[in-house]
């Protein structure tokens, strides 16, 4: 299990067109709609393959989200893709009344997710989306850490029944999983063995948590490394053994500390087994334009914090800070 | 005296009618409306009022092809009520056509009743194709519905969709629209319930969507103007749409519908103030007395 290698980079996004494909090959009745954008989210693939089963919306996400709704109404698995920043949040009442609610068979796409889609800047580096898709009854959410786990999950949503959300990356990130690795909506992956320290963690930040665990196994720290793509429905189980068996969390995602993936693993603890948490993400803060690997750096979210995070969390643990910290060490999320 | 509230068991098919016969059929539906209204103690009675007759024709006109004992039957023909706050007006069409018992009109917007007070695909109620009441979304999700039809499944089916005008000051209503004319939907009837009103005055005077149908031509809709009160205007409209659908003329149909809010209730006609509200015990009295 401690075997993970560096396979090589791909963008996740790839993932997802291929997995399109893949569902296109195998059910007569998926469909997929554009969004103007379809050579970015890859959505291009399907279409070269199916054009017959593609329909252009043009630059329009909440016309194309009940577009999509009335494809599901009508018997049909209607995928839309457009970047996250518009396709979680420009449609968010769509998503709401006529995808979650009518708890039917339209899966969204949100590609270009998070910082790393580097130089056009705050406007399309949604960092907010898992905070708002995971509140959404009866929805999937998942958020994978590579390309071939984002085929698998492209995949996977198609074929459970219900309002599904994937969320993906613009830029060529590590590949680590394999077609042998396992992989099912709902279950997360422990990638490493450890009873020190847990980090949970989604997207491209889970390879900088195995990164900050190979650190952290220098110094004599065992780190749990937990790859948590699916967000909602979140695997209880795993979380509540890592609480118990390390005593204290880490968690990492490409996204705002708020409401995210962190927030999520803190319901979950906080009722089942409260133990200590640090969060790494992005601090309240919108992004700017950059290179992917300087904005990761900027706002914090490569393995150094990840690392930094885990002994201080162990540092709380043992001191017994559970649940109050000292005035003085009330952190702001501000810097 | 206090008002005793009963609804009858009455059922109406879906033939070929002489206008004149729908009279009949729209009264039901307006007391219908008056009735579960007044019990709700909250709803919109205005453009429920208005669309009664619209309803009648269009669901026991032999205008849509549906079978109340199959609801999901997979030929059928489909309407989505976009402007889902006008629910009382379909769910008592459907309880007329047969789809349930007329009984369930007592228990609109009541707790665990599946009239809810915009229509919730989640409860299963017969009849109804999706969850509405966010206004504009409805009329998206049936250009959705018409190109999975026409596009995807190649089959005959049709799409009908009802907004309000207050309704289509929703930017994406457009969007809707320049779908529907982009994808041919030949199959695709919107019906535009123009009564002018809106919840804070005159739809002219909190934001003008005028002229609608000239905007409905420059989308690319066929566009009819009729009275939504006369049986023949409304009958002849549906057939054309119909004639539209069957010679594949490549366009969408946009029925714009004047209408007057409220009609049939003599106190309530074409008063914006009763977009939301219900009548009380005394305003229900003289209204049935008005819809005998």
């Amino acid at each position: 299990m401690n075997e993970i290698k560096l396979l090589g980079k791909k963008p996740t996004r790839h993932g997802f067109g291929e997995g399109l494909v893949v569902l296109g090959e195998k059910y007569d009745n998926v469909i997929v709609l554009g969004g103007d954008i379809t050579g970015s989210v890859m959505t291009s693939y399907f279409q070269e393959k199916f054009p017959e089963r593609f329909f252009s919306i043009g630059v329009a996400e909440q016309n194309a989200t009940t577009i999509a709704a009335g494809f599901a109404l009508s018997g049909k698995i209607a995928f839309f893709a457009s970047y996250s920043a518009f396709s979680a949040f420009r449609n968010a009442d769509q998503l709401r009344i006529s995808v979650a609610y009518n708890d039917i068979n339209v899966k969204i796409g949100g590609g270009h997710a998070g910082i790393t889609v580097g130089p056009d800047g705050a406007t399309h580096q949604a960092l907010e989306e898992i905070a708002f898709i995971r509140t959404l009854p009866n929805m999937t959410l998942v958020v994978p850490a590579d390309y071939t786990e984002a085929k698998k999950a492209t995949i996977a949503i198609g074929e459970k029944f219900g309002p599904c959300f994937i969320r993906f990356g613009r830029s060529a990130v590590p590949m680590f999983t394999t077609d042998d690795s396992p992989f099912a909506l709902g279950k997360a992956n422990i990638l490493r063995e450890g009873k020190d320290v847990a980090i949970v963690a989604c997207g491209l930040l889970v390879w900088e948590a195995l990164l900050a665990a190979e650190e952290l196994s220098k110094k004599g720290i065992n780190a749990r490394v937990i790859n948590n793509h699916t967000i909602k429905p979140i695997d209880v189980e795993t979380l509540v053994n890592a609480a118990r068996d390390c005593g204290c969390m880490v968690t990492a995602e490409e996204h705002q500390v708020h409401g995210g993936l962190g927030g999520a693993v803190a319901e979950v603890t906080a009722k089942n087994y409260p133990v200590p948490i640090e969060f790494v993400g992005v601090r309240d803060k919108f992004g700017c334009s950059g290179e992917p690997e300087e904005l990761m750096v900027k706002f914090g979210l490569t393995w150094k914090e990840i690392y930094a995070s885990a002994l201080k969390v162990i540092e709380r643990r043992d001191k017994g800070f559970i649940g109050y910290r000292q005035v003085k060490d009330v952190e702001d999320y501000k810097e | 005296m206090a008002l005793e509230i009963t609804f009858s068991d009455k059922t109406f098919e879906n033939k070929k009618r002489n206008p004149d016969e729908f009279s009949e059929i729209a009264l039901e539906i307006r007391r219908d409306i008056i009735k579960s209204l007044y019990l709700a103690k909250s709803g919109h009675s205005g453009g429920t009022l208005g669309t009664s007759d619209i309803f009648s024709v269009l669901f026991f006109g032999g205008v849509m092809k549906y079978n109340p004992q199959k609801p999901d039957w997979k030929d059928r023909d489909r309407f989505v009520l976009s402007a889902g706050h006008l629910c009382p007006v379909l769910y008592s069409t459907l309880a007329r056509a047969g789809f349930y018992s007329p009984e369930e009109l007592y228990r609109l917007r009541k707790f665990g009743s599946r009239l809810q007070g915009h229509p919730g695909f989640d409860m299963k109620l017969p009849g109804i194709e999706s969850s509405t009441g966010s206004l504009g979304q409805g009329v998206s999700i049936a250009v959705g519905m018409a190109m999975s039809d026409k596009h995807a499944d190649k089959n005959n089916r049709k799409v009908f969709a009802l907004t309000g005008d207050g309704e289509v000051e929703e930017g994406t209503v457009w969007e809707a629209a320049m779908a529907a004319a982009h994808y041919k939907l030949d199959n695709l009837c919107w019906i535009l319930d123009n009564n002018d009103c809106q919840i804070d005055g005159r739809v002219k005077d909190v934001m003008s969507i005028y002229p609608v149908d000239k905007k409905f031509e420059a989308f690319g809709f066929d566009v009819i103007n009729i009275d939504g009160h006369n049986y023949n205007d409304i009958k002849n409209a549906f057939a054309k749409f119909k004639s539209n659908h069957e010679s594949k003329i490549g366009k969408p149909t946009a029925i714009i519908a004047k209408t007057i809010m409220g009609k049939g209730v003599s106190f309530m006609e074409d008063k914006y103030i009763w977009h939301g509200n219900p009548p009380n015990e005394e305003q229900a009295k003289i209204a049935l007395e008005d819809l005998k």
